[in-house]
């Protein structure tokens, strides 16, 4: 079954992920900024991960750049959550080696299509 | 796969509410010539979060509001603009607007988009206002479907390059069929870019009777997993987008890896961008799931909830966040309560007289185990008075601008604690307390230097433990009670006579009885059309008392006393007959044996009795509840003295019998209101003693009184 | 294709909600107690306990059949004297005079109240079918109390609607002032 880190600050964002992503089967670990999210990564290889960009702590970017230094985490796939607004963002996400981006707000179908394409 | 998103929805409200409180006292700690971006950024956060949840569970109105909001911050953030008074004070109305909103939708009323709707306006007017400002960062107009959006998508997705996930909504008009197009082809044609996903949205389809075949009622919503650019599903839809709704949004994508130009995507480059294998395990059950994941992972915020009675009224339960350190104290206790118990057990198992002495320690064992449980468990309702106290800076800096006058305010003792039910009961007269300090006690800056006193003056809102009481006092160093002027009110209308000799107290007193105002003109600020006594009244109901003391010049010191709890009283237990009550100890003045020639029988049926220099109504027990007395002759019973609001009365009883905390339980809760009782409690025999309400037996004795004769106790006034 | 299956799934619902199944379904069961050897009986899904008789705390100026509350595990009950509520002459308490302990229904929330009866008689199964509406009782009862009448092995007993015997003693002044 495989094992997906969602990082998200809002806590309702985070249950609603991993609620929808629980109820097609999926392990769900969550952290609610990038500092936590690392440590979590650190703890035990994941199939991939889902981040919020805006974070305290640590934000998605260096998150995924931190997570990128490690040998684990090279080639895991990294999905973004961006705001529509926030189209910069994309860019510098994609230069810290973020797989993918989901736009902010999305519903749980679109969710999982896009889980699901990632994850083969 | 659908799933209830309303299950969420009190999170949401939750962490919304608090994104808000920390929005609110970052900007009010903004220094507009000096920012602290920690402070813009902690700021931005709340309104992104807010943004993207409420989004996400359709909460439409607070995701357009929030939107414009974070644009002008992101401006600030990224220093492409500077904060201005004026942005604070727009950010601040948004926090209230905000709150109102998700008020609204708490209670599932439609929400009012009234004042947001004013306020993205004046957001747009700031953001248009300037073209320097505008940079690359997209229009903030934009909220459902405008073009300034879809352009900045563009060109992100233009660079990104990779597959893209595309939700088209497309309602075409209803006469496209006959302009020759066909939206099968379309969509054959959108299947050969990638994936597509049709949903047709039927809800606009008339009734069979009245269909016309050449007429196009469906609308449809397309998601097309496709590498191909927006251009490219646009100029599907070239022929019929001027007579459709078409919205055409990107709202995935995965990059395109094969671009080698940065260091992370020639990592990725060395194996294929799906990686993983996966294991598609059978769906867990979902509720399960949740649940444990709540006790799990969420576990700190699942503990820290304990809900307090659940009132069936609202739809949620109101809760009750409370650290970790109170339950785990509740936990130990009740460790401890078990092992006195089996203790006990064993004693009893095998009793002789022998062990007396062990079931004698056990016993106290257990009394002292049961107190510290009933004050852990009341420690657990008690909160800091910070979350009272927290709505004041806000409060003092719009009230001091509307007034022109220059205000610091101090909190100290934020961090005492008071009943839940306390806090949200002493709100309102707080409140109230603060408006009048500030509207009729700080001077203008004017006046305050010619009285050789700083321009600023000072609120200071101070609490503390005393006894079993919170005391907190509202000072302030402003001018201070004018004695003359509340003796002249009071006389004017009628509350004193010409000639009466008050103390000072007695005059300060004045302030708080009913129908007396100082404000010569009743001001926006406190004329509210709710006076002093509302507050004393407010107090009182909470069995607590407020005083005020004053020098003129210098300011004033209102100084309220609460007990830390409504659950428990301190109570004289009194017999009338074979009845017993509890009266609340906070009211009794004192208690005497009358001497006959101090008891004055007024015409009118009333008795009065001279205490000194007063003379005071005697309210019979007996008379106002039915009871057969032991005597009724007045001499040989007791009087208690009694502080019945801003008046005295005196209660006849047979005796007074100890004195004792009670734990207060409702009479109403299984029965109805009962004239003259607040409550009633369990006494140690297991019998139950209604306790008396004070301020409802003066209006029973005036009512008793009243065949005929009007008899004014104490001259109040009861909004009954 | 349509049709054909529609009416076997008819024939199954019949076969279903034939003899057995509706009759288990609209039986109910009620505590029946004594009163001026009259039986009454209230819906047992609102009994709570069933107690002796206790001295209570009588409630100052509260209507006569209101004798007053007591402690029950901690909470406040209010107890009711039916006897006195039906304006039926009172009786001495004896050892056989219980309280039946009812949660009744208020606005919508549970309430707990003890009632004085004469004595518990019994537990029976009665089906709506079984019961008549109420003809007029004369004066000491009213029949919006009244659920109904039914007759079991040649007695009669009055099935009482609780909720609407009590909801008088649980409103307040000020709320009974809206109504009008």
């Amino acid at each position: 079954m495989a094992k997906i880190l969602a990082v998200d600050d809002s806590a309702s964002m985070r249950q609603m992920v991993s609620f929808t992503l629980q109820g097609a089967g999926y392990d769900v670990i969550e952290a609610s900024d990038g500092q936590e999210a690392l440590d979590k990564a650190k703890g035990g290889p994941v199939d991939l991960v889902l981040s919020d960009v805006n974070m305290p702590v640590m934000d998605g970017i260096s998150l995924i750049k931190n997570l990128r230094q490690l040998p684990d985490y090279k080639y895991t796939p990294i999905l973004m959550l961006t705001t529509e607004s926030a189209s910069g963002k994309k860019t510098e996400g994609k230069a810290a080696g973020a797989t993918g981006w989901i736009v902010k707000p999305f519903n749980p179908d679109q969710l999982l299509n896009t889980i699901k394409k990632v994850l083969g | 796969m659908s799933i209830d998103l309303s299950q969420f929805h009190q999170i949401f409200y939750e962490e919304s509410y608090e994104g808000l409180d920390s929005m609110e006292s970052c900007l009010l700690d903004i220094d507009c010539n000096n920012v602290d971006m920690e402070s813009i950024n902690t700021i931005f956060r709340a309104a992104h979060s807010i943004k993207g949840s409420s989004g996400t569970f359709g909460f439409k109105e607070v995701a357009a509001f929030t939107h414009v909001l974070e644009t002008l911050l992101d401006q600030i953030r990224d220093s492409s603009r500077d904060i201005e008074p004026e942005h604070v004070d727009l950010f601040l109305q948004s926090v209230d607007c905000l709150r109102s909103m998700l008020a609204q939708l708490q209670a599932d009323e439609a929400v009012s988009t009234d004042q947001s709707g004013v306020l993205i306006d004046a957001f747009n007017a700031i953001l248009d206002g300037d073209s320097a400002a505008k940079i690359e960062s997209c229009s903030a107009s934009e909220s459902e479907n405008s073009q300034a959006s879809t352009e900045a998508d563009d060109s992100a997705s233009d660079e990104a390059g990779g597959d893209s996930i595309w939700q088209i909504h497309f309602v075409p008009e209803v006469n496209m069929l006959r302009t020759g197009n066909e939206p099968l082809r379309m969509f054959r044609e959108l299947g050969a870019l990638g994936t597509l996903t049709v949903t047709a949205i039927v809800d606009e389809i008339p009734a069979f009777e009245v269909i016309h075949p050449e007429e196009c009622h469906t609308g449809w919503d397309l998601l097309l997993d496709t590498k191909a650019s927006k251009s490219a599903i646009e100029e599907i839809f070239e022929w019929v987008a001027d007579e459709a709704e078409l919205i055409i949004t990107e709202v995935a994508g995965l990059f395109d890896m094969t671009d080698d130009s940065d260091v992370a995507s020639s990592v990725a480059d060395d194996a294929p961008v799906v990686p993983v294998a996966v294991v598609e395990g059978s769906p867990k059950a979902a509720p399960e799931s949740i649940s444990s994941d709540d006790a799990g992972k969420s576990g700190e915020l699942a503990a820290k909830k304990v809900a307090s009675k659940p009132t069936q009224k609202t739809p949620e339960a109101t809760s009750i966040r409370v650290g970790t350190d109170k339950i785990d104290s509740l936990v130990n206790l009740v460790g401890e309560l078990v092992i006195t118990q089996s203790m006990l057990g064993q004693v009893g198992e095998e009793f002789t007289m022998e062990k007396l002495a062990i079931l004698q320690e056990g016993l106290a064992q257990l009394e002292h185990n049961t107190r510290d449980l009933q004050e852990s468990v009341m420690r657990i309702r008690m909160l800091p008075i910070s979350f009272s106290f927290s709505r004041f800076p806000r409060l003092v800096r719009d009230l001091s601008r509307q007034l022109d006058k220059k205000v610091e305010l101090i909190l100290i003792g934020e961090q005492t604690e008071l009943d839940k039910t306390v806090m949200e009961k002493i709100g309102d007269p707080l409140v109230h307390l603060v408006r009048n300090s500030l509207d009729h006690g700080l001077e203008v800056p004017a006046d305050r230097i010619a009285a050789g006193k700083p321009e600023t003056g000072t609120i200071t809102l101070n609490a503390f433990h005393q006894g079993g009481n919170i005391i907190i006092e509202i000072t302030d160093d402003g001018a201070g009670l004018n004695k003359e002027r509340i003796r002249k009110k009071a006389i004017d209308s009628g509350l004193i006579g010409e000639k009466e000799l008050l103390t000072d107290e007695q005059v300060n007193d004045l302030i708080f009885r009913p129908g007396f105002s100082t404000a010569d003109e009743v001001t926006d600020v406190s004329g509210r059309g709710v006076g002093m006594d509302v507050v004393r009244r407010n107090i009182q109901e909470l069995n607590g008392s407020i005083e005020v003391s004053s020098e003129e010049g210098k300011g004033s010191v209102f100084t309220i006393r609460l007990p830390l709890t409504l659950a428990i009283l301190d109570g004289q237990l009194i017999r009338l007959g074979e009845q017993k009550y509890i009266i609340p100890l906070v009211s009794i003045v004192e208690s005497l044996q009358p001497n006959a020639e101090d008891i004055n029988h007024v015409a009118g049926g009333c008795d009065v009795f001279k205490l000194r220099d007063d003379y005071i109504p005697i309210i019979k027990l007996w008379e106002i509840f039915g009871v057969e007395p032991s005597t009724k002759e007045l001499s040989e019973s007791l009087l208690v003295v009694l502080e019945a609001g801003a008046d005295k009365v005196a209660l006849v009883v047979d005796d007074l019998l100890g004195q004792q905390q009670v734990v207060i339980k409702s009479m109403e809760s299984n029965y109805k209101k009962v004239e003259g009782v607040s409550g009633a409690t369990i006494l140690g025999d297991g019998t139950v003693s209604l306790i008396l309400d004070i301020s409802d037996m003066v209006h029973m004795a005036g009512a008793y009184h009243q065949n005929g004769k009007v008899v004014s106790i104490g001259g109040r006034h009861r909004a009954a | 294709m349509a049709l054909a299956e529609q009416s076997s799934l008819e024939s199954v619902d019949e076969a279903i909600g034939g003899s057995t199944f509706a009759e288990d379904e609209n039986l109910e069961q009620y505590l029946t107690f004594i009163m001026n050897d009259e039986e009454y009986g209230v819906d047992i899904l609102s009994v709570q306990e069933i107690r002796g008789w206790e001295p209570v705390t009588p409630v100052p100026n509260s209507p006569a059949h209101v004798k007053g509350v007591v402690n029950l595990r901690g909470i406040i009950v209010p107890i009711v004297d039916l006897r006195a509520k039906f304006n039926l002459e009172n009786v001495e308490y004896g050892p056989l005079t219980v309280v039946i302990v009812l949660r009744v229904q208020f606005d919508g929330n549970d309430r707990v109240m003890g009632v004085v009866v004469d004595a518990v008689s019994d537990v029976y199964g009665l089906s709506l079918e079984d019961m008549q509406t109420a003809p007029d009782l004369g004066d000491h009862v009213d029949t919006n109390y009244i659920r109904g009448l039914a007759a079991v092995d040649e007695k009669m007993i009055v099935v009482l609607d609780i909720d609407a015997l009590l909801e008088s003693d649980m409103r307040n002044p000020a709320d009974l002032n809206v109504v009008h």
